[in-house]
C-alpha cells in the first residue's frame, strides 16, 4: 500500500508545489470562470422566479469550461517541460501516475470552484453555501477529473490537443454534468431529498466506475 | 571526490546480458528509425554507440528505456521484457536524454527529492548530498532549475539518473552542453564505474567513445553496421569508417 500511495502523494505534492510557484493553472482558470459567471449574469438577468432554472446550468457551464482548462494543463505542462518521460521512467505502475495527476487536477478544480461559489452566490442571489451542494461538487468534480485526467493524457500526444480534448472528453462527462445540474437545482429549490440522494448516488457511481476504468486504461495512453 | 555509487544490484537477473535486442524495428509512419537492431550487452560492459544524425541512436536509447514500443522485435532488460508489467524493472535503469526531465520551477534539490521519493530511496538526504557532490552541483541545489545554465542542468540530469544507483545507464549524448570539468567528471564516472554497472552511451565523439567504451558500435540508418571490443578494434580503420559514415574528412 505504502509503495503505491507514497509516489501518488509525491506527484500530487510536486504539482501543488509547482502551482504555488507559478500559479499558472488556477489563476488563468479562475479568471476565465469568473468572467463566464459575470457574463451569464448580465446576459440572463435572473429574477427570483427564474433563478432556480438558470443558476444550476450557469454554475455548471462555468465549472465545466474551467475544469476542461485545468484538465488540459494537467499533462501539457509535463509535456512542455519534457518531464513526462521522466515520470514514465519511474519504477511505479502507470496507475500511480494516474492517481497522482487525478488528485492534483481534482484539488485544482475544487480550489477554483470554492473561489467562484461565493461570487456566484452573491450575483445570482442563490443560497449555494450549503452542505448538500458540497457533496454534489465533490462527487461531480471527482467524476469529471477521473475522465479528464485520462483524456488529457490521450490528447497530450496529439498535435491539435486543444481541440481533441473537448471532442473526446465532453461526451463522456455529459451524464455526470446532467446529474450535477439536477442535483444543484434540487439543493436550490429545497425539493425532495430522496431525489437528491439518487442523483448523488449516480454521480458517486460514475466517479467510481471512471476512476477504476481510467486507472486500468491509463498505461496505454502514454505509449508512443 | 566522494566515493562512487553503491554496487549495482542485479544479482537476481536471470540473464548474462543486461540488455538484449532482437530484430528491433521502429517505424514512425513510413520512416524507419530502427531497421533490425540486434544487440547483446553483457553486465559490466560500456557500449559506445556512434552514428550520424538520424542514424537511430536516440530511438534505440528510447526503446531500451521502454519509452517507445518497438514496431517489431524485442527488448530485454536483465532478461525481462520492460513493456510487460514489472514497473520495478525500470529501477534498474538510469536514463539521460536530450531532455533533462527536470521541473524548471522547482529547485535542483526539490527535483532530486521528487525523483528520490518516486524511486523509493530510503536515505534521500544523504544520497542527494553524495550525488550532488559527485557532480559538483552542491552550490546550485537551492536554486530553481530555470535559473541554471544548460550545462548545470545537464549535470543535474546526470545526478537524477544516478540518484537511485542504477546498474544500467542509458546515456544519449550526455556530453552535450557540458563544460570541460563536467566532461571529465562524466568520463571518470564511466571509467571508474562499479563492477557490473552496464552503460550504453551514444555519442558523436569517436574519441570519447574510444576513451570510455569497452565496445564500440556504429549505427547507420537504423542498423548496427559495425561492432567490436575496444581492445580488438583497429582504431585507424574505425576512424576512417566513422568519418565516411558522418561525411567528414578522416
Amino acid at each position: 500500500m505504502r509503495e503505491f500511495w507514497v509516489p501518488v502523494a509525491t506527484i500530487a505534492w510536486k504539482d501543488l508545489l509547482l502551482e504555488l510557484r507559478t500559479k499558472e493553472i488556477v489563476t488563468s482558470v479562475l479568471v476565465f470562470a469568473l468572467v463566464a459567471v459575470v457574463v451569464f449574469y448580465f446576459a440572463l438577468r435572473p429574477t427570483p422566479q427564474t433563478i432556480g432554472f438558470v443558476a444550476p446550468g450557469v454554475l455548471w457551464v462555468a465549472f465545466t469550461f474551467a475544469g476542461s482548462l485545468v484538465m488540459m494543463r494537467t499533462f501539457v505542462l509535463e509535456k512542455e517541460q519534457g518531464s513526462l518521460e521522466g515520470l514514465m521512467l519511474c519504477p511505479v505502475s502507470r496507475d500511480v501516475l494516474y492517481f497522482g495527476k487525478l488528485i492534483s487536477g481534482f484539488l485544482f478544480m475544487l480550489v477554483v470552484e470554492a473561489a467562484i461559489l461565493p461570487v456566484f452566490s452573491v450575483l445570482f442571489d442563490a443560497p449555494l453555501l450549503n452542505p448538500a451542494l458540497f457533496g454534489v461538487l465533490v462527487l461531480t468534480t471527482l467524476g469529471f477529473a477521473s475522465v479528464g485526467t485520462l483524456f488529457s493524457a490521450i490528447s497530450v500526444n496529439t498535435r491539435s490537443r486543444e481541440i481533441m480534448l473537448p471532442i473526446l472528453f465532453f461526451p463522456m462527462v455529459v451524464p455526470v454534468l446532467i446529474a450535477a445540474v439536477a442535483a444543484t437545482a434540487i439543493v436550490l429549490d429545497g425539493a425532495s431529498q430522496e431525489r437528491l440522494g439518487q442523483w448523488l448516488a449516480f454521480s458517486g457511481a460514475f466517479a467510481a466506475i471512471f476512476v477504476t476504468l481510467s486507472a486500468l486504461l491509463f498505461g496505454y495512453t502514454l505509449e508512443e | 571526490m566522494p566515493p562512487m555509487a553503491l554496487a549495482p544490484q542485479h544479482d537476481a537477473s536471470p540473464s548474462p546480458y543486461a540488455i538484449e535486442t532482437k530484430g528491433l524495428v521502429k517505424r514512425y509512419g513510413r520512416t524507419s528509425a530502427l531497421r533490425g537492431v540486434d544487440l547483446a550487452v553483457p553486465w559490466g560492459e560500456c557500449l559506445a554507440l556512434l552514428g550520424a544524425n538520424g542514424s537511430g541512436k536516440t530511438t534505440l536509447i528510447r526503446a531500451l528505456a521502454a519509452l517507445v514500443r518497438p514496431t517489431e522485435g524485442e527488448v530485454r532488460i536483465a532478461g525481462r521484457d520492460p513493456f510487460k508489467g514489472a514497473p520495478g524493472l525500470r529501477r534498474l535503469l538510469g536514463v539521460v536524454t536530450h531532455q533533462p526531465f527536470l521541473y524548471q520551477d522547482l529547485t535542483a534539490y526539490e527535483n532530486l527529492l521528487f525523483y528520490g521519493r518516486m524511486y523509493g530511496i530510503s536515505d534521500q538526504e544523504d544520497r542527494i548530498q553524495q550525488i550532488s557532490g559527485l557532480l559538483r552541483v552542491e552550490a546550485h541545489l537551492h536554486r530553481k532549475v530555470r535559473t541554471l545554465s544548460h550545462g548545470t542542468q545537464q549535470r543535474l540530469s546526470l545526478a537524477r539518473a544516478l540518484l537511485h544507483d542504477p546498474p544500467i545507464l542509458l546515456l544519449d549524448e550526455p556530453e552535450t552542453g557540458l563544460d570541460q570539468e563536467a566532461q571529465q567528471i562524466l568520463e571518470r564516472l564511466l571509467k571508474d564505474r562499479p563492477p557490473g554497472r552496464t552503460v550504453v552511451l551514444t555519442t558523436h565523439s569517436l574519441e570519447q567513445g574510444l576513451a570510455v567504451g569497452s565496445r564500440v558500435a556504429l549505427l547507420d540508418r537504423g542498423r548496427i553496421v559495425y561492432q567490436e571490443q575496444r581492445d580488438l578494434l583497429d582504431a585507424g580503420g574505425l576512424r576512417a569508417r566513422y568519418a565516411h559514415l558522418v561525411g567528414a574528412t578522416p
